[in-house]
């Protein structure tokens, strides 16, 4: 079968001034695949989801997109490639000021043009997809944590992307609402959606991730297999890292 | 080009002029610290005997910082001059100037430290009268510091903005920058003397713009 | 007392200004209708400037915000008025008027639409500019109707200030409310029409003090 991926990191490195956070970082996601990244915070594995959309400026390397280089191409064409590639953020970031239903619909009028009703319809429809239906006009602080990150993960799906990046959804919310949110992604995988998950939800991703990348120090240490990563790890720093977290 | 510069910076017109509007800095200069002191005395008392909570005298103090904040300047400043002598009261210009700006100041300069009192969380003046030190004691060494603290950033921008109404003066003959710069400008035929008060003004006020800048900046920064 | 009453509280004379005073105000409502929309708008691309990470756009707008905020606005009035004319520039006392506040009220208003800017948290533009919306759009949807919301009482206490500024254009003559009252107190010798066109300041721009103060209130909450 010829591998085509959906996202593919090319020789990625980022630079802050003197600080080189990602280096050489090469990583493809196949279509419908949910890759997991896990490493230590500074690891460099947010930078590197952020990179993933332009967020942050890569200092080189590619990003190419279903078979298209998005470091290439004017503001517009940036703009119509972040269309394709949703992202959902540790702190959710919905906008105070806007309904629930408009959180969704906003970027569907603005950046993709369609229509009202079609719009409205598409956002009743992600919603109801993540069961939040009834709470369309609501306003965001009316909501809590884990439905705040579930009308942000509708907000991205409305504008069917390509490929679904999450940056920590979990990471700010309570424990019992964590459950929610997983389950919401869980389905997604399901449906066939590309997913490029950064977490620290271990049980979630021995259980649903098709692959696993252990990050540390801006480089990708090893990845394979749920059951190779949290099995048998190869690598000195995986163990030392996964010994930590678990107990 | 050359008309340009003739114009509005004519070298022998500065000479000849630069000592008025020397003179008129330091006038200037000397009812502006007059105004900062009386003004922000005066708003700082009444925040405090705001802080006392008598209804009656609370309401005349909120009526007195809302009508000074409503009315300009200019609209009391003759009033003064031109209408006060007819009563009796003859105010020198420097004089009318002085009262007008210090009761705008202070009209602000209450509602400024009463909003810093008011964001003084009520558990330290509670802390403060149950360590026994009274509610005047407690008023002035725990709630007023703190309050002082959180009024100083809007407290300079506003005094800035009054004391730069002391170029209101020109309208009732107070000899400040901008009126000898105007003086000056009809006996020499030349714009050079209004660049010479543009000049003195920013001088005088642009090291305080970018001190209120630093200050803003900073103490949001503490704040966080 | 009765001097006092006769020499500021005139009805009669209240009475016979009125008309004439009410034709100051509506060239005041019109100056603080120019002048207060060419600051916001005005304000808002100088706060943009002084935000934007290109240095050649920030310095210069960051120092234009510093003069103007430096110099009094009677000061630029004048300028304008007297001054340009010697190089051969004649402008009408309106068009003086709202040139020499726009300098000053767009140095004013930026500085309050800066500190509404920087305080929409930054995930905000990220979150945003994820779902492909352009620079533009984000700002125009999402960040600054946060950010007009989080300075509302600046902006207001801003606004009253402008409508006081127009008083200022009595200086050169332009017949706005304190120019017609000062006119109709150098003719009648009394100084009522002053105190007439105070209460007019007062009813305009009470509520709006008013109004911010219960905001500020509210905010600090």
């Amino acid at each position: 079968m010829a591998y085509r991926p959906m996202l593919e990191i090319v020789a990625l490195e980022k630079r802050f001034g003197s600080n080189t956070v990602l280096k050489n970082i090469d990583l493809k996601v196949a279509g419908g695949e949910l890759v997991f990244v896990i490493g230590p915070s500074g690891s460099g594995k947010s930078t590197m989801l952020r990179c993933c959309n332009r967020l942050e400026e890569p200092t080189s390397g590619d990003i190419i997109l279903d078979g298209r280089n998005i470091m290439s191409g004017t503001s517009r064409d940036l703009n119509r490639m972040r269309l394709q590639v949703g992202m959902v953020f540790q702190g959710f970031h919905l906008y105070p000021h806007m309904s629930v239903l408009k959180n969704v619909t906003l970027a569907q009028r603005k950046a993709l043009k369609r229509s009202k009703p079609d719009a409205d319809a598409r956002a009743m429809d992600m919603l109801e997809r993540v069961g939040l239906a009834h709470k369309a006009n609501a306003y965001p602080a009316e909501l809590s944590g884990g439905q705040q990150q579930r009308v942000a993960i509708a907000r991205a799906l409305a504008l069917d992307p390509k490929v679904m990046l999450f940056d920590e959804p979990t990471s700010a919310l309570d424990p019992e609402l964590v459950g929610s949110v997983l389950k919401v992604m869980k389905d997604l995988k399901s449906k066939g959606m590309t997913m490029l998950v950064v977490s620290h939800e271990m049980a979630f991703a021995r259980e649903t991730a098709d692959r696993v990348v252990f990050m540390d120090g801006g480089v990708v240490v090893e990845e394979g297999k749920p059951e190779e990563i949290f099995g048998a790890p190869k690598a000195e720093r995986t163990r030392t890292f996964l010994s930590r977290v678990s107990s | 080009m050359d008309r340009f510069l003739d114009t509005f910076f004519n070298p022998v017109v500065m000479a000849k002029y630069a000592p008025d509007v020397i003179g008129g800095m330091g006038v200037t200069l000397t009812i502006a610290a007059a105004v900062i002191f009386a003004g922000i005395g005066l708003g700082l008392a009444l925040a405090c005997l705001r802080a006392y909570g008598l209804t009656i005298l609370n309401f005349f103090i909120i009526c007195y910082a809302d009508i000074f904040r409503s009315l300009p300047p200019l609209v009391l400043i003759l009033i003064l001059y031109f209408g006060f002598p007819s009563i009796g009261i003859r105010l020198s210009g420097p004089m009318v100037l002085f009262v007008v700006l210090s009761l705008t100041l202070a009209a602000f300069a209450e509602e400024i430290f009463w909003a810093g009192f008011s964001s003084v969380e009520k558990g330290q003046w509670e802390a403060g009268i149950a360590t026994g030190l009274g509610f005047t004691r407690t008023l002035a060494y725990v709630a007023l510091p703190q309050a002082v603290r959180l009024a100083m950033p809007p407290l300079v921008n506003r005094v800035l903005a009054i004391t730069k109404m002391t170029a209101l003066g020109s309208a009732i003959g107070v000899a400040e920058i901008l009126s000898t710069s105007t003086t000056a400008q009809s006996f020499s035929g030349s714009a050079t003397p209004l660049t010479l008060s543009v000049i003195a003004y920013l001088v005088i006020f642009l090291p305080m713009v970018v001190f209120a800048r630093w200050l803003e900046r900073n103490s949001a920064w503490k704040s966080r | 007392m009765d001097i006092f009453l006769d020499q500021f509280f005139n009805l009669a004379i209240m009475t016979k200004v009125f008309p004439l005073l009410l034709k100051g105000l509506w060239m005041t409502v019109k100056l603080c209708i120019a002048v207060i929309l060419l600051g916001l708008v005005g304000g808002l691309f100088v706060a943009l400037g002084n935000l934007s990470p290109q240095r050649w756009v920030r310095w210069p707008t960051v120092v234009y915000t510093d003069v103007f905020r430096a110099l009094p606005p009677l000061v630029l009035l004048i300028f304008i008025y007297s001054g340009l004319p010697f190089a051969g520039i004649k402008v009408s006392p309106f068009t003086a008027v709202v040139i020499a506040f726009l300098l000053n009220n767009s140095s004013y208003y930026a500085e309050v639409y800066r500190a509404g800017l920087i305080s929409v948290a930054k995930g905000q533009w990220e979150a945003a500019a994820s779902t492909g919306l352009s620079r533009s759009q984000v700002l125009t949807y999402v960040v600054l109707p946060q950010a007009v919301r989080n300075v509302l009482p600046d902006l207001l206490s801003n606004t009253v200030e402008v409508v006081k500024l127009t008083s200022l254009a009595s200086v050169i003559s332009l017949s706005e409310l304190l120019y017609s009252a000062d006119m109709a107190r150098s003719v009648t010798y009394n100084a009522s029409p002053l105190v007439l066109a105070a209460l007019f300041y007062l009813v305009l721009l009470w509520p709006l003090v008013r109004l911010v103060s219960h905001f500020q209130r509210r905010l600090a909450a």
